[in-house]
């Protein structure tokens, strides 16, 4: 057996991308969608005891997909490190943009160096303070960051997602009017009836702390 | 983003990371002089627990500040009151709240009322040695108890000691003048209301033997804090509720 001692860039990062891709392709989507008083994230998650969608600080929320010890870690991080910047400057100096490029330059560096990538992808969102401008990032198993406008897709179906939400998605919904659009999304996407909803919602009007888990069974039961 | 993992507690990241708050005394150092906070009490109604503080610092004979805060909502369902040295109980409490809100998100769960009591034992316990000095921090502690769905309060001493209170505590240079006029005004199944007044009656009287207690002032509009903690969570009063409470409670003590 002869043993390769050289593998071409190329070759490895295209590996690896795969890997990973296909690892995220497995688990379910999460995504986000701005209404008009703050952000709707909404995931299918039959389980309502491990979360995949977080609060991370006063206006900004996390939300992962893939392997669930991956982002957890990630996501934890990401709390550390606003909550340290908070505390240590103020709690205006913590933004979705920096959480977003330091989620940017962990996945990166772990994806070139280690023998492994992380299976996931991480959406991080923010709500302004008047409720008018939100703002929106996606980073991808390699470390790449996508600054998206209006709604973002995470996991194996992104790419179904988004187009959908690119047709049904308007300015201004309702909570509950947002909500439709997502499931109707979904739907879409996975051609079948979701199995579970996890939903949370980064509420405008509330202060200082604007997370907020909401009960699905508010939104289907009408 | 690598720092070693601390678990939940925000004070141990910290602590990890070196930059935790400490001030360095060593004994035999003649302690420096900083502002104190005097007198804050709390105090049971049938469900929940009001605080309130006067808004005085002292530094020796005289006023320091004379709008500072002293009570201060630490997460959604319990509150502290510092007396002691103001800006070392100050940072104390910031570094509390940090810590309810981290433990809070990374644990997808609040503590236990019980367990933020013994955490902020915890704290008080690290500033023993500053306590030494002179330069001491006591704080009161009250929270609604979501799992017995009742308020309940804490009064601590300079070591750390935790002790629950069943009916009122006070803490500060005028507590022993505040918790004797509870003595005599307190009763069981108080209204969020009449608990209000009587906490601010209690600054009141504590105010007029004690001169570090600052009293209401009606010529700045500067009045106490209170606070109501009950199953809706902490609640702030206004000045337009605690200033015609303040200047009842000035008539009927004169």
């Amino acid at each position: 057996m002869t043993i390769p001692f050289y593998v071409a860039p190329e070759q490895l990062v295209r590996d690896k991308a795969e890997f990973a891709r296909k690892g995220i392709a497995r688990g379910r989507s999460i995504l986000g969608l701005d209404y008009a008083g703050g952000v709707l994230l909404l995931g299918e998650n039959p389980s309502t005891a491990l979360h995949k969608i977080s609060e991370v600080y006063d206006r900004i929320a996390f939300a992962g997909v893939g392997r669930y010890n991956e982002f957890e870690t990630l996501r934890k991080a990401g709390i550390r490190q606003a909550d340290l910047m908070g505390y240590l400057y103020s709690r205006d100096d913590v933004t979705a943009m920096g959480l977003a490029t330091a989620f940017s330059q962990t996945l990166g560096v772990i994806f070139i160096r280690d023998p492994k990538p992380f299976e996931v992808e991480v959406l991080i969102a923010e709500v302004s303070e008047d409720g008018s401008e939100h703002r929106l990032f996606r980073v991808t198993y390699d470390g790449t960051l996508f600054d998206e406008r209006n709604f973002v897709a995470i996991g194996g179906k992104s790419e179904q997602l988004t187009a959908a939400l690119g047709e049904l998605w308007r300015e201004g919904l309702t909570l509950k009017e947002a909500f439709d659009v997502g499931a109707e999304v979904f739907r879409r996407a996975e051609g079948r009836e979701s199995e579970g909803w996890e939903m949370a919602v980064l509420d405008a009007t509330m202060s200082p702390r604007t997370f907020r888990r909401l009960d699905p069974s508010e939104f289907t039961a009408s | 983003m690598n720092a070693p993992a601390p678990g939940a507690s925000f004070t141990d990241l910290l602590h990890s990371l070196g930059a935790r708050p400490t001030w360095v005394a060593q004994p035999g150092d003649k302690a420096p002089s900083a502002p104190e906070g005097t007198t804050v009490l709390a105090l049971r109604y049938n469900n929940g627990v009001v605080m309130a503080g006067d808004r005085r610092a002292t530094e020796g004979n005289l006023v320091a500040h004379r709008r500072i805060r002293k009570v201060y909502p630490t997460d959604r369902y319990s509150a502290v009151a510092i007396a002691g040295t103001a800006g070392v109980a100050i940072e104390m409490v910031k570094l509390f709240q940090v810590e309810l809100e981290h433990y809070e998100k990374i644990e997808g769960v609040r503590l236990s009322l019980e367990g933020k009591a013994s955490f902020l034992a915890r704290l008080v316990r690290g500033q023993l040695p500053l306590a030494i000095q002179g330069l001491g921090v006591v704080p009161l502690f009250a929270g609604f108890d979501e799992r017995e769905g009742r308020g309940r309060l804490y009064s601590y001493d300079v070591v750390g000691g935790r002790y629950e209170e069943t009916d009122f505590g006070s803490t500060g240079s005028g507590a022993r003048l505040a918790k004797s006029y509870l003595r005599t005004t307190y009763r069981e199944d108080l209204t969020a209301e009449d608990a209000a007044d009587l906490a601010v009656k209690a600054l009141v009287a504590a105010s007029q033997d004690d001169t570090a207690t600052g009293g209401p002032d009606l010529l700045r509009g500067i009045f106490p804090n209170v606070v109501h903690i009950d199953s809706d969570g902490v609640r702030e009063l206004g000045d337009d509720v605690v200033g015609p409470l303040a200047e009842q409670a000035v008539e009927s003590i004169l």
